[in-house]
């Protein structure tokens, strides 16, 4: 450990320093240097077995501030000092703290500015899909068939466990908690009616939405971003292979296609988790628990849930894929763009679905 | 620095193996006390894995490794702990940490392993360093996303310093350099070892770099070192990846440029 002591003599003061000036052994030493207010004329380091630069520092700093002179330093000592006396300059550590006022009025320009480029880029993407649409239609040739089937496995097949699970649970859970409200009327049969037309309208189709964006349109951003990244994007460009017909297009198509059959199965396995609460819990047989479906839910209601989910669908890949395009730099701006994707994916796809809700009620589907 | 022993890292049969694939099949290295050790070898050889082995990110599946007389691969984990503040290491891409500004990336260290250190004497520690480092002062507030490639590595190479070290790892340090930033970098190298008396262990492509700092190189190939000494050493050896390394174009103008710059030095 290092330490010093303080004498005083007739031609000032000397410090002497002896033991281990370097991090490990500097314990409380320098603080208690920078607590020495007498004025020693010199450092005397003809003690220290040992000095790293931040020992060197120490005892430069001292030097300056107390004006003393050093003496005994050893070879290593001088070389050090030297080294940390070149080094030294005036270093912030953290950023200069913006005034709060105007932080706020920045941060809140920079979203908006954000949002309209976005919303811009979200229409001009669309615009390009159209584009590449028609031209596939022009030469159908063009279609990459593989790529289409293999993004119908991978949005649809391999969701099936998942969602099926999922949709099984929230038919369990509305018809739970709405036996228990229509209990206090004596209408828990009701609870069927409940089931049947929230599942088939809304929430079959809707919570299908928010697994497939946390899904594909998370992984289609990521894909299309670390392409990007890699310059595959730019590799495919300069050979002449449009990014958006290669790309997003089989994306977009296996969301349009896979989002109404994952709807409609998700639908169907609410339905049997209801119907078995409704068995068990409410003793309503399954075959008058069909019956009473076939009663209550209008052939209008499926078409409702059936008609969305395609819109989903694009929205969802749409977004995926333009937030993919968006990342450049580095990696982190993957992570960021991935977030925005199933952010911005399930933001729309709530709007559209109040939109819907409107629409379809207004037309005379109740 | 333990004068007594003039090596301070000691490599003994040192094996790895990811799968089937084999990477080391009995490394043999020392690394003697104050040098620069260049390390080369295709790509591939495991260069890399090997600097991962001796400091324990890594741990070899045979072997011994050992530095400062302690070792790594079977020593008690409390003395493996404080070896880790006697050296610093720079991975290639520099591995800034990404939410911390440049200059709290060097007080990373310091805050970990000397917590008592009062926060004045901790920013003038990383102030200094960071010019230590060759960054200008004020690249100290920036974040690592603001930095070019090269001040990156320096921010690096700061972090690395921040404990005051004996032992340097150094990853590739001019890889994706232009010349003269690469030549900076050498040099600031090769002063910074003079001047706080460090050991240096250098993985690099870098030809010029051989040339121009290292005392000795070690050559990875065939899962082994095959060589190690001073280039004129590994020269007169006949193996036919040295000879093709070192007498290939790249390398003989390397050689050349050593030879010219060190008739117009003397």
């Amino acid at each position: 450990m290092a330490d010093f002591s303080e004498e005083t003599g007739a031609e000032g003061g000397v410090l002497r320093l002896y033991g281990r000036l370097t991090l490990p052994g500097l314990g409380d030493v320098a603080k208690r240097l920078d607590a020495v207010t007498g004025k020693p004329a010199i450092i005397d380091l003809s003690g220290l077995e040992r000095i790293d630069t931040v020992g060197a520092w120490i005892v430069q700093q001292l030097a300056e501030r107390t004006g003393a002179g050093i003496e005994g330093a050893s070879e290593d000592a001088l070389r050090l000092m030297s080294l940390v006396r070149r080094s030294e300059a005036e270093v912030r550590v953290r950023p200069e703290p913006p005034n709060p006022v105007i932080r706020v009025v920045t941060e809140i320009g920079d979203a908006t500015a954000v949002a309209l480029t976005t919303l811009k880029g979200l229409v001009a993407f669309f615009g390009a899909i159209l584009v590449a649409c028609w031209a596939l239609v022009l030469h159908p040739g063009r279609l990459r068939m593989n790529a289409i089937v293999h993004r119908f496995e991978l949005v649809g097949v391999k969701a099936l466990g998942i969602i099926g699970l999922m949709s099984f649970l929230i038919g369990i859970v509305i018809a739970q908690q709405g036996a228990v409200q229509l209990q206090q009327f004596g209408a828990e049969v009701m609870t069927v009616n409940l089931i049947g037309r929230l599942t088939t309208r809304e929430l079959g189709v809707l919570m299908t939405a928010i697994m497939v964006a946390g899904r594909s349109g998370s992984s289609f951003a990521a894909q299309i971003g670390t392409m990007k990244l890699t310059e595959e994007i730019d590799a495919m460009r300069t050979i002449g292979v449009s990014p958006i017909e290669a790309l997003v297009v089989p994306r977009m198509l296996a969301a349009v296609i896979m989002m109404p059959l994952l709807g409609f199965y998700a639908t169907i396995t609410s339905i049997i988790g209801g119907g078995l609460f409704c068995w068990l819990s409410l003793e309503i047989p399954p075959v008058t628990f069909v019956q009473r479906l076939q009663e209550v839910i209008p052939l209008t209601d499926l078409w409702v849930g059936v008609l969305k989910a395609p819109v989903f669908g694009a929205i969802i890949a749409m977004t995926g894929c333009f937030q993919g395009m968006q990342v450049s730099g580095n990696a982190e701006e993957v992570g960021l763009k991935t977030t925005a994707a199933v952010v911005q994916a399930i933001f729309i796809v709530i709007v559209l679905d109040a939109f819907f809700a409107v629409f379809f009620s207004q037309i005379g589907w109740i | 620095m333990d004068l007594g022993d003039p090596i301070a890292i000691r490599v003994r049969g040192v094996c790895n193996r990811f799968g089937e694939q084999v990477i080391h099949d009995g490394v043999d290295l020392d690394v003697r006390n104050g040098e620069i050790l260049g390390v080369v070898g295709g790509s591939g050889t495991g260069k890399s894995v090997l600097m991962r082995s001796i400091i324990g990110l890594k741990p070899p599946e045979d072997g011994e490794i050992t530095i400062f007389g302690e070792s790594m691969t079977s020593g008690d984990p409390a003395a493996q702990l404080d070896l880790r503040r006697r050296w610093g290491v720079m991975f290639q891409g520099g591995a800034l940490f990404s939410t911390l500004t440049v200059a709290e990336n060097v007080q990373v260290p310091l805050r970990e392993f000397y917590p008592q250190i009062g926060r004045k004497l901790l920013d003038e520690i990383a102030a200094y360093k960071v010019v230590m480092a060759g960054l200008p002062p004020n690249a100290g507030p920036k974040y690592p996303s603001e930095l070019s490639g090269g001040m990156r590595k320096r921010a690096g190479l700061a972090r690395a310093l921040a404990l005051d070290p004996a032992l340097l790892f150094l990853d590739e340090p001019t890889a994706g350099l232009d010349p003269i930033a690469a030549a900076a970098f050498d040099e600031l190298t090769r002063n910074l070892s003079k001047a706080l008396g460090l050991t240096v262990f250098l993985i690099t492509h870098d030809l010029d770099t051989l040339f121009a700092i290292c005392d000795r190189v070690a050559v990875l190939a065939d899962h082994k070192v095959i060589a190690v000494g001073t280039i004129p050493e590994l020269l007169a050896t006949d193996h036919p990846w040295i000879q093709e390394y070192f007498n290939g174009p790249r390398g003989r103008a390397a050689m050349d440029a050593v030879d010219r710059h060190g008739a117009k030095g003397a």
